[in-house]
């Protein structure tokens, strides 16, 4: 078969419309990668890695925004924090339902600098799952993480930032077709 | 269809009579027609929302409509002139000319090629149906960014999607039948190298068109599918990314950029050396220049999107494989004027829309050398110089590049000379109404005024009026030219069978007028 | 060199008639260091095009003077050469290297992480920035000042038209300021020339960027990504000022925050929340639901007649004003706005135009409201 003939050119276009939707996964490796816009990876499984000698103190700050005019209250319990590099810390941010009705939050995290993303390991995050309030709710939610002792030493402060967004609705539509969301996957 | 079973029985017939003709027509002179006149239409249409756009501009203040039918505007402008207008016209000269140049009978898949005109005009009737919609037409720009498009778009985005996937179809049709005939049916002994300039850009641009068109079809299913099936492609809330979205449109959308401009090269390399009387200069080094550059096309996308937030290695990854497709594009016009110099030149028309081309394509190709630096863009981006550059490299290069076409063949086409004098002017009006139009929006560009606004500040003022005038002056002067087809068609003097002096190439060996069906017994290549 | 571009600068300045058209025509020079390195950049860059622009054009309009067929030229035959074709690839190939060396660096030195002195949030929003002094507890909105009436051309229109806002962005110079970028909607991206940062905002994500302004004084700018329907009306105004008047303007910032939350206890009249009201709603509303009420329907309904401004339910009223309607553009203003505001714009719909309820809804109300 030719490329140059009708078949293979069919068959070009039938690639690069798959492309197109490859290009989705890919990005995600990439992002996971190189931290391309700030993009974190998932659940960190296993012990604290790498060379701890380096024995240098980062700091890390917390920050909140909430998506779409929601007017949940979300807010870090600690603002900022002063941390070896390879140690791990336990924090937690409180989100607050002013609705008067049941809601599905997930939260969105991004690093910035970017390039600092992939040295943020998180073994336990609010954010690898949804978060179902009810109506008024108030909570804590938990983030266990350490920072990888490769960071580069350019960096000594990064900024974690969660984004909250109400996906009641989404949720709602999801449900029927598919019980397991697949929503957290690349969070 | 038994019209067309009967028309094939005899030869040196002439074409159906009626409607007929043109709705069931396998003939790539008719098919050809029919995309020049459709592209004609929709560049009027275009130039409409334009006129709008401009006399909202004419003045600091809204004035004449609301901020909502102003982006609609902008959006319904661009994409109907980048889909509608330059495209087609494209293709349009791609079917009267690709078989005429090889010495084929018609295109290698007839019934395709009627297919893939008529989707046409439903899909821009369906995209410009979308303004009498709840909720208005796409007001998202022609790049149509998410999450304006999908979360926040109106409902007639689905229209919308419609739309694109029935152009992207048609689009892929027409550059799978151009490869085909390319490679199948040339005239024997005319090897690729042996090839028309033309043919040459149309074969890597329908190579191109393959190779991305199904990228914009993803990404507009993505959509699709983000608005009415909750996925989470482009939204953050699902684990998508926004930005995901604009590397895959631009995947798609810079190479659409070549699309556009390729085969205008290969017009004006058609054109130069006939009115030059000299040979075109550096055949092969062109070639190969279209090649690179077509290739280069597939790995600059980010380029569009140095604001982002891209880590450092990927903004200089892009800045550099960007700067590096001026040198290829510089040797095209490199030969360009090397093919003037030592010549005899005389400036018909198309010649002067072909230097024209040169001077003004340059002009923005200098524009898109300071764009392509990362750390200035950050000051350029989104702002009126970039509409300034790439309306000089659109309006001079590609619209300029099929007018050209059309004053250079359609004595071929039609049997009979178009009115001179009036072209010339067509030529001249247009050119001072480009300039006046687009260069002052390099300065307000500069000076801070960014894209897409309705209004603006007062220190814009007297530039954009100023291009408001010259958008004026621009867009009544296309009137000469659909008046001097249509003289030209009904009334012109009977043309030569080679109206210029010292054109080469196959199609000139044809008798005018032209009879319906040429080619019937290939011709004989010397070398 | 930089002399000689100043030389050439100077003299398009004077070509083109005045010093108020040089501001038109070119990019500002800046206040920071980058924006200095950008500009001196953009104008290397483009003296290099135009020298190349010189000389091809050139060789081409003397050809096509030399060499017309009116003129008795005679074709020459030549159609190649190696040796000409490659030097001209060779050397366009050359002077970019040379143009990517100063960018290279000027971008490294964009991307410096080290740690500032101030850390600042921008949020874009349909169709308004708002700023979160992060260390500092002082966040605000910053919303377009020029009246409706410049714009629809019954007034006329003030020098810094379209370019103003109600609450500058306060900076001390001299400082290292980082900024950290996100969007609450769609994309939006913040621009000030003068400072050279253009930046995506983005929702979910965040980007980041610094500057330090060596100059005090007020730098305008736009949002600079299509955001809907708005999108020309959301400038950014940044107000540079000494480090003293800095701290003196973060000291009135908090202040005047405890102050507004001491409002609410305040006894209001009808008149009174009536008049605040219909400040707020020509700054916040009109917009979309026009300043007479009308709307622009489907989209925006109309709230002059509209049966829920005029009916005794005043929660339906209090709940779309404050938690917005989600899937629509109907921002949730509780977050956005004090709760006198809120009573006010609430307590000034549902008593102009035809809506004649004569009732109010105090800011204690709204506050019972939200803390339900």
């Amino acid at each position: 078969m030719k490329l140059s003939s009708p078949t293979g050119l069919v068959s070009v276009v039938v690639f690069m419309f798959a492309f197109g939707f490859m290009l989705v996964p890919l990005y995600d490796v990439i992002c996971e990668v190189t931290g391309l816009n700030g993009k974190t990876a998932g659940q960190y499984e296993g012990e604290i890695a790498g060379d701890t000698s380096k024995n240098r103190d980062v700091k890390i700050q917390f920050l909140v925004n909430r998506n779409a005019n929601l007017t949940w209250g979300f807010s870090p319990n600690t603002v900022e924090m002063k941390l070896p590099l390879g140690e791990r810390r336990e924090t937690s941010f409180r989100v607050v339902n002013t609705y008067r009705k049941d809601v599905v939050a997930q939260a969105i995290p991004s690093v910035a600098p970017a390039e600092a993303a992939p040295y943020l390991h998180k073994m336990e995050c609010f954010c690898f799952q949804q978060q179902p309030l009810t109506a008024g709710e108030t909570k804590d939610m938990p983030l266990v993480f350490f920072i990888d002792p490769e960071l580069p030493d350019h960096i000594t402060k990064l900024t974690l930032s969660y984004t909250l967004f109400d996906i009641t609705d989404t949720v709602a539509k999801t449900k029927t077709e598919k019980p397991e969301s697949k929503i957290v996957d690349h969070s | 269809m038994s019209e067309l079973t009967m028309t094939t029985d005899h030869h040196d017939h002439g074409p159906a009579k009626g409607i007929g003709r043109w709705l069931f027509t396998t003939n790539h002179k008719d098919i050809g027609t029919m995309y020049l006149v459709f592209s004609l239409i929709m560049f009027l249409i275009g130039g409409l929302f334009a006129f709008v756009i401009r006399a909202e501009l004419f003045q600091p203040g809204m004035q004449l409509v609301d901020p909502n039918f102003f982006n609609q505007m902008t959006t319904m402008h661009g994409l109907v002139m980048v889909f509608g207008a330059v495209m087609p016209g494209f293709v349009g000269l791609a079917n009267w000319q690709i078989p005429l140049m090889i010495g084929a009978p018609d295109m290698a898949l007839p019934r395709m090629n009627n297919w893939s005109f008529w989707i046409l005009p439903f899909a821009f009737s369906m995209l410009i149906a979308t303004f009498f919609m709840d909720g208005g037409a796409p007001a998202f720009g022609w790049t149509f960014y998410a999450p304006l498009s999908t979360t926040y778009a109106p409902p007639s985005v689905t229209f919308f999607i419609f739309a694109v996937h029935m152009m992207g179809i048609s689009s892929i049709m027409g550059a799978m039948n151009i490869i085909v005939t390319i490679f199948n049916m040339r005239a024997p002994g005319m090897s690729l190298m042996q090839m028309p300039m033309f043919v040459w850009t149309w074969l890597i641009t329908a190579f191109l068109l393959v190779a991305v068109m199904p990228v914009l079809a993803a990404v507009v299913t993505m959509m699709l599918m983000d608005i009415h099936f909750a996925t989470s492609f482009f939204n953050a809330a699902g684990g998508g990314d926004p930005v995901l979205f604009q590397h895959v449109f631009w995947f798609f959308g810079h190479p659409e950029v070549y699309i556009m401009i390729l085969p205008a090269f290969g017009v004006v390399s058609e054109i130069i050396p006939t009115f030059a009387r000299k040979k075109l200069f550096g055949y092969h080094s062109m070639v190969y220049a279209t090649v690179s550059i077509a290739v280069l096309s597939l790995v600059v996308w980010a380029h569009h999107m140095f604001t982002v937030g891209m880590p450092i290695a990927g903004q200089l990854f892009f800045m550099f494989a960007t700067m590096l497709i001026a040198v290829p594009t510089g040797v095209k016009v490199f030969n360009w004027i090397a093919t003037m110099f030592k010549g005899s030149m005389t400036f018909e028309t198309p010649m002067l829309f072909a230097i024209g081309f040169v001077v003004l394509f340059t002009i923005g190709g200098f524009s898109g050398v300071m764009l392509a630096i990362a750390p200035i863009d950050f000051q350029y981006q989104d702002t009126y110089f970039v509409v300034a550059h790439f309306h000089y490299v659109l309006v001079p290069g590609a619209v300029f590049g099929i007018m050209a076409g059309v004053y250079y063949w359609l004595p071929k086409w039609v049997g009979r000379m178009y009115d001179e004098g009036l072209g010339k002017m067509h030529f001249w009006l247009s050119f001072i109404g480009l300039n006046i139009t687009f260069f002052p929006m390099h300065f307000v560009g500069l000076a801070g005024m960014p894209r897409r606004i309705p209004d603006y500040a007062l220190q814009f003022a007297d530039f954009n009026m100023m291009a408001s005038a010259g958008a004026f002056i621009f867009g009544t002067s296309q009137l000469i030219f659909v008046y001097l087809i249509i003289k030209a068609a009904r009334s012109g003097e009977t043309a030569d069978q080679v109206p210029w002096e010292s054109a080469e190439g196959l199609e000139w060996t044809l008798p005018t007028p032209l009879p319906y069906h040429t080619f019937t017994t290939p011709p004989v290549i010397e070398k | 060199m930089r002399q000689i571009m100043h030389l050439f600068g100077m003299a398009l300045l004077v070509s083109s008639g005045s010093a108020l058209a040089a501001w038109e025509l070119n990019m500002p020079r800046g206040v920071t260091e980058t924006s200095h390195t950008v500009y001196d950049l953009h104008m290397l860059i483009l003296w290099i095009c135009v020298a190349i622009g010189v000389v091809v054009f050139g060789v081409m309009f003397w050809s096509i003077y030399a060499h017309r067929k009116s003129k008795g030229a005679q074709a020459a035959q030549f159609h190649e050469s190696t040796t000409v074709e490659v030097i001209w690839t060779i050397i366009p190939f050359i002077i970019l290297i040379g143009m990517a060396i100063p960018s290279t660096t000027t971008l490294i030195d964009m991307y410096d992480s080290s740690e500032s002195d101030i850390d600042i949030k921008v949020t874009g929003y349909q169709w308004k920035w708002h700023y979160d002094y992060i260390n500092d507890g002082v966040d605000f909105f910053s919303v377009l000042k020029t009246p409706k009436e410049e714009i629809y051309n019954e007034q006329e229109k003030n020098p810094n038209y379209l370019l103003d806002v109600d609450n500058e962005l306060v900076v001390p110079i001299d400082k290292k300021i980082r900024f950290l970028f996100t969007a609450n909607d769609v994309l939006h991206a913040w621009w000030v020339p003068e400072i050279a940062i253009k930046k995506d905002t983005i929702p979910g994500f965040i980007n980041e960027s610094w500057t330090r302004i060596k100059e005090p004084g007020t730098y305008r700018g736009q949002c600079a990504e299509l955001c809907g329907k708005d999108h020309g009306f959301m400038p950014i105004v940044v107000k540079a000022v000494t480090q003293p008047e800095y701290d003196k303007w973060l000291a009135d910032q908090k202040a005047a925050g405890a102050a507004k939350a001491a409002e609410a206890d305040k006894d209001w009249t009808l008149d009174e929340l009536v008049t605040a009201g219909a400040a707020v709603y020509q700054k916040n509303c009109a917009a979309c639901h026009m300043p007479d009420g009308s709307g622009m329907p489907p989209a925006f309904p109309a709230l002059n007649n509209n049966p829920m401004m005029q009916g005794d339910d005043v929660t339906a009223h209090m709940e779309v004003v404050i938690n917005g309607v989600p899937g629509s553009a109907m921002a949730a203003y509780g977050k956005q706005m004090t709760a006198v505001d809120l009573a006010a714009v609430i307590t000034y719909k549902r008593n102009t135009w035809e809506n004649k309820t004569g009732g109010m809804v105090s800011p204690a109300d709204v506050q019972a409201f939200m803390d339900k």
